[in-house]
């Protein structure tokens, strides 16, 4: 074995420039796959500079107030996104307000209470299956549940309920992560001087991950506002030229819930609809329109990403 | 032991100390609260089952009108028309058509930026571009429809004078680019997860980095990769915004990405957006479209998530 | 005590090292490495012997912002290993290591074993099969896995791991080898075996261990270092290191009053 051994050896020090030689050219792939790594990359972060800047460029002639203050209208120049922008609010208003609580509590019952059994395995398997359910499909649910079955019709209140249930599990998921990340000492701390489950998770669980959440909830808001689809599905109409009701009133009781049966057209679909006319002159508005979204959405993602990074750099358990 | 059993069970019939009263409530308004929240998660349950139910309950009233045979083997797609045809092939086909292009663009040039970003990039430029990748996720998607429309097709007609102005080419690259932060995104976080130590073990052996990403890290990660792929073909199937733009309205028979093709997601959208009676054929034929969507990318989903687990089992 | 007559493979010349945050890891460390013998580190945790051992095959080069001072020549040619000239890849197919922990690749026995000829670009089926026979033999794995070399690696037990990972680093025919702390996560029958198995390698290569386990340095290697601090406290032949220390920092961390 061991003259075999000697046969067959092919020591390094031996042959150093044909070592040498096959390094470099072993080097040279990595120096090829390294700059097309990084065009891969490239061309992902160029894409979305690209469709910004055509974005904005051909959406150029409409940056202007009146813009913001006008309603839609048949002709292009005159047409403006007032009842696209006070639509989006009032239907992201109603999101927040059914999927912050729902969806929390959902988080805190899933990481606090649940016992681990098939019980909280189903609820789980469930909202992991949500999460990856089409918009599209949401949109269908919301025509069959709201608009008909309950009766809800082509308003508002649908909108934001299907919208809502929309990005549900985006914030039990986010909510869940940042509860997670507690150590068990934190409540172990809390129980020892009599706290109660509920005073635990409310004094602080809740709170040491408020900041998670409300990553998730930014997060959740921001694809509610850039969908499409669902909204769509629901029969939304496109061409409004009215506003809701006020929610605020000058007479008592100051408050009206009028505007949350009212139709009503937000940013994407009115988008949707100028980008599907013929005349080039609509799609100028869609352009604006599309840029408005875009800075909004990415304001409000930047603004979580943010504040997620520095959660993680700030808080050491 | 039977005595405390019962003390539960009926604290009102027992006289109690004003301490133990207290506790009573508060014990009971612990339990309301622990209630409240499941109702919460429950509706979670309460979602998928309302969407199975609405879906079933619609494309049952479909079925009775059209047999299962013609839907799935007839080649045409016309519930709206007069001579009304309730075949899904075409739609299917548009689907899997756009969902391939995307893939065939997404696929590639997301490993791609998966391996860098996981063994190329320094820490630094990881740390900057994982981020911007999470945001170009967060994109809304008829902004890409607009991409697709107004800007890729354009360009494709440049080089391919004869494309249509709607085409399943341009819809499925741009809906490609739109899945690419997705694939890096999942895949590079799977490469990440392989432990340090096998990559030094390839190192030590005198590997380069290409050759220890290619014949190790990838192998390692491969079912985390090949499940950011399965989510990403859910994802291609079921999006909606870009082939409803630019991929065209009409049902056609054909896997040639240069024509134009509803996809059942478009289809959707394009019934949606007319005015159609309640509980007609017209109007159930979306939901049965949609039942298909739904159990193509549940079958996607799970596939994905099974696969996924697998690797996060292995360390 | 030291043996003049025995060739020097390797040795470091006053070797500093400093990690990305600044801190000094060894400090000017000069120790030689003699030829097909087994050189051990001991010293309590967090002493630099680790740091030292993968200077050796600058495994520290995988995270920016380490930075080697000082020399490691290797004989016969005279190379400085720490050169910035010399590519680490060089290095590293020259010198190669055994982990604390079994790191077997996700591949197969057979795989495991032919990669790092496969790294050097070697593709011929028949030298491939050869050589990993070999080298499984030299590991004292073969008789286990002959009749399922296709088997993923993973299946092996962890003794059976740490010796496929010792078979895969002398498939290359390194000169030196370097083991790092590679019992630390084994029973004792398996490290008998391994220990038993450096033994014999001591024959074809030069071995540098470090070893967290006074008996075992005593039972293996033919010289034995102790570090304390990043310093090399006291280098001399293994008899010497635990009869008659010359050091007391030694003699107190090796009667076990310290560490």
């Amino acid at each position: 074995m061991n003259t075999k051994t000697k046969t067959n050896k092919a020591s390094v020090i031996d042959n150093l420039d044909a070592v040498r030689a096959m390094i470099q050219r072993h080097k040279r792939n990595d120096i090829l796959f390294a700059s097309i790594g990084l065009l891969a990359i490239m061309f992902g972060l160029l894409t979305l500079l690209v469709l910004f800047l055509d974005l904005v460029m051909d959406g150029y002639p409409r940056f202007n107030l009146q813009f913001f203050s006008d309603f839609p209208s048949r002709r292009a120049g005159s047409a403006g996104l007032l009842s696209a922008w006070v639509g989006s609010l009032l239907v992201m208003f109603v999101t927040f307000l059914t999927a912050v609580p729902i969806g929390v509590s959902a988080g805190l019952y899933l990481e606090e209470y649940a016992p681990k059994n098939w019980f909280s395995d189903l609820i789980e398997i469930n909202v992991s299956n949500l999460a990856g359910v089409p918009s599209i499909i949401y949109g269908l649910l919301a025509l069959g549940l709201f608009v008909y079955g309950l009766g809800l019709g082509q308003s508002i209140l649908t909108a934001g309920l299907t919208l809502g249930l929309l990005i549900l599990p985006i914030i039990i998921v986010s909510t869940r992560e940042s509860i997670r990340a507690i150590p068990v000492a934190i409540r172990e701390a809390a129980y020892a001087v009599g706290a109660t489950k509920w005073q635990v998770v409310r004094d602080h669980v809740v709170k040491y991950s408020q900041g998670g959440i409300l990553t998730g909830v930014i997060i959740g808001m921001s694809r509610a506002l850039g969908e499409t689809a669902p909204i769509i599905t629901i029969g939304a109409l496109t061409f409004i030229a009215f506003l809701p009701p006020s929610p605020i009133t000058t007479t008592a009781p100051y408050l009206n819930f009028e505007w949350l049966s009212s139709s009503f057209t937000v940013l994407p679909i009115q988008m949707f609809n100028w980008l599907s006319r013929p005349d080039h002159e609509f799609h100028i508005n869609a352009a604006a329109t599309g840029a408005i979204i875009i800075v909004v959405t990415l304001l409000m993602n930047g603004t979580a990403i943010w504040l997620r990074y520095k959660i993680r750099k700030n808080i050491k358990w | 032991m039977s005595v405390a059993n019962n003390v539960r069970k009926n604290p009102t019939d027992i006289k109690v100390s004003p301490r133990l009263a207290k506790n009573l409530k508060r014990h009971f308004k612990e339990r309301v609260i622990e209630f409240i929240l499941m109702m919460a998660a429950l509706s979670a349950v309460f979602t998928t089952f309302a969407i199975v139910a609405i879906l079933l309950y619609e494309s049952f009233g479909f079925f009775e009108t059209v047999s299962l045979v013609e839907f799935f083997t007839g080649t045409q797609w016309t519930p709206l028309f007069e001579d009304a045809h309730y075949g899904i092939m075409p739609l299917v086909a548009g689907t899997l058509t756009t969902s391939f292009v995307a893939l065939a663009v997404a696929i590639p040039i997301g490993t791609i930026a998966a391996i860098y970003l996981s063994e190329f990039a320094s820490h630094k430029a990881r740390e900057i571009v994982k981020p911007i990748l999470e945001l170009l996720v967060g994109v809304p998607t008829i902004v890409f429809g607009y991409f697709a429309l107004l800007l890729v097709t354009p360009l494709l007609q440049k080089i391919y004078p004869d494309l249509p102005s709607f085409n399943m080419l341009s819809a499925g690259i741009v809906m490609g680019v739109m899945i690419i932060p997705y694939i890096a995104s999942v895949a590079e976080d799977a490469m990440r997860a392989v432990p340090m130590s096998m990559r030094e073990g390839s190192y030590a052996m005198g590997a380069t980095r290409f050759q220890t990403a290619l014949k190790v890290v990838t192998p390692a990660a491969i079912s985390g990769i090949v499940a950011a792929y399965i989510l990403a073909i859910s994802r291609a199937v079921g999006e909606t915004m870009v082939v409803a733009v630019a991929a065209g309205q009409q049902p056609n028979l054909t896997f040639d990405p240069t024509e134009g093709a509803a996809t059942i997601t478009a289809f959707i959208v394009q019934v949606a957006l007319g005015d159609l009676p309640h509980a007609s054929i017209g109007y159930q034929s979306i939901f049965a479209a949609g039942l298909v969507l739904f159990v193509l990318t549940l079958t996607f989903n799970i596939l994905g998530h099974i696969v996924r687990k697998k690797y996060r089992e292995q360390y | 005590m030291i043996n003049a007559t025995t060739p020097i493979k390797a040795e470091s010349r006053d070797l500093n090292f400093f990690y990305s945050n600044g801190t000094r890891a060894l400090k000017g460390i000069t120790m030689p490495l003699y030829e097909n013998k087994i050189t051990a580190l001991i010293g309590p945790s967090g002493c630099g012997k680790s740091t030292y051992l993968r200077c050796f095959n600058r495994m520290h080069d995988l995270y920016p912002g380490n930075k080697y001072e000082g020399q490691i020549i290797m004989h016969p040619d005279n190379t400085n290993i720490l050169d910035n000239g010399v590519d680490p890849i060089e290095v590293r197919m020259r010198i190669s290591m055994v982990f604390q922990k079994p790191n077997p690749f996700p591949k197969s026995i057979y795989e495991n074993v032919a990669y790092g000829l496969r790294v050097r670009g070697e593709n011929n089926k028949r030298m491939l099969d050869d050589k990993v026979e070999e080298a499984l033999k030299g590991a004292a794995l073969w008789n286990e896995v002959k009749d399922r070399l296709q088997d993923l690696a993973f299946n092996l037990s962890g003794g059976q791991q740490q010796r496929l990972c010792i078979a895969r680093a002398l498939a290359t025919d390194p000169e030196i080898m370097l083991f790092d702390e590679p019992t630390s996560a084994l029973d004792p029958i398996a490290t008998a075996n391994i220990e038993e198995l450096m033994s014999e390698l001591r024959n074809k290569l030069t071995i540098l261990v470090v070893t967290h386990n006074m008996q075992q340095a005593a039972r293996i290697s033919d010289y034995t270092a102790y570090m304390y601090l990043g310093e090399l406290i006291e280098y001399d032949d293994t008899d010497t290191i635990f009869t008659r220390p010359s050091r007391k920092e030694t003699e107190d961390y090796i009667t076990g009053k310290f560490g």
